[in-house]
């Protein structure tokens, strides 16, 4: 999706299976042909991106952000914590999508202020669809924030 | 949508708007939703934060699973039921999605820092209204996980 000023959306897929990586960017691709997706494949990338640090200096800002829960290296629940205490990184929205119903993980979550929660479903179709939700409501219907880099 | 203990509970949606043509058309557009979901109405940032906090005559109000809030209210803008409702550590779980004719970018922007889940500005034309409320009843009421109920005392 491009937005007003005709740059593309960028959005932070952060998620470690592999499969779930590729069934995501296939949705997304079928969605939305001008959205560029980044993949960090562990909490620690994941932040590295964000604070556009070391091999990741040049990353661009994301518009929105889509965290797993059970990550390698720094799992998603401290990745949210710390976005949301950042002062620079908190506006993003970040959106937990992870196959975890687990009552306390939707809890602490929504405690720590991710911007929305979702399950991943089983079923390919569902998944697809999901995708393809998450596509027409954050990304078309949706007021994102402007990227500004010195917020 | 089921809920987490399998039952299908209707969704309590807090709507904070003063305007009547919008509550009107909202009610209306939640109604043809495929979620049960009760409505509730407040018209200003008083009566909202009333409500909220089962102040004086809500106090049996149930706590909603979602919040949609304008911005622009009387007696009490939105920004600052935003503020509130982010201050407190029960209410601030609650998804609070702004819905709202201002399209200022500083407006944008401070609610994301306020920490509301998300920001919508409202069209002018019925029909566009009545899809955007469609899409907010389908994702949220549907597609998302919400906060449980249970776990907050």
């Amino acid at each position: 999706m491009i937005d007003k000023n005709g740059t593309p959306v960028e959005v932070l897929l952060v998620e470690d299976s592999p499969g779930d990586v590729r069934l995501t960017q296939e949705a997304f691709r079928d969605a939305n042909s001008s959205l560029r997706l980044h993949v960090a494949s562990d909490g620690v990338e994941a932040m590295r991106f964000l604070k556009q640090e070391g091999d990741r200096a040049d990353a661009p800002r994301p518009d929105l952000v889509l965290l797993d829960l059970n990550l390698p290296k720094m799992d998603g629940r401290e990745v949210l914590a710390q976005i949301k205490n950042s002062a620079k990184l908190k506006s993003i929205p970040t959106v937990i999508l992870t196959t975890s119903d687990a009552e306390a993980d939707v809890a602490k979550s929504y405690q720590l202020q991710a911007n929305c929660y979702l399950t991943k479903p089983v079923e390919l179709d569902t998944f697809e669809t999901l995708v393809k939700n998450i596509n027409d409501f954050w990304l078309t219907r949706v007021q994102l924030p402007k990227q500004k880099q010195d917020d | 949508m089921k809920s987490i203990d399998g039952n299908y509970v209707p969704k309590e949606v807090l709507l904070v708007e003063d305007s009547p043509g919008d509550v009107r058309l909202t009610m209306e557009a939640f109604r043809d939703a495929n979620a049960p979901i009760h409505l509730h109405v407040v018209s200003d940032g008083v009566e909202a934060m009333e409500f909220l906090k089962k102040g004086g005559d809500r106090a049996s109000a149930p706590r909603p699973d979602l919040i949609l809030l304008d911005l622009n209210l009387p007696r009490m803008d939105g920004r600052e039921v935003l503020a509130q409702i982010k201050a407190d550590p029960i209410l601030r779980m609650i998804p609070t999605i702004i819905l709202t004719t201002s399209e200022a970018e500083a407006d944008i922007a401070k609610s994301y820092q306020l920490q509301a889940s998300c920001y919508l500005s409202k069209p002018g034309q019925l029909g566009a209204f009545e899809s955007l409320m469609k899409s907010i009843s389908e994702f949220w009421l549907q597609s998302a996980t919400l906060p449980p109920q249970r776990s907050i005392t």
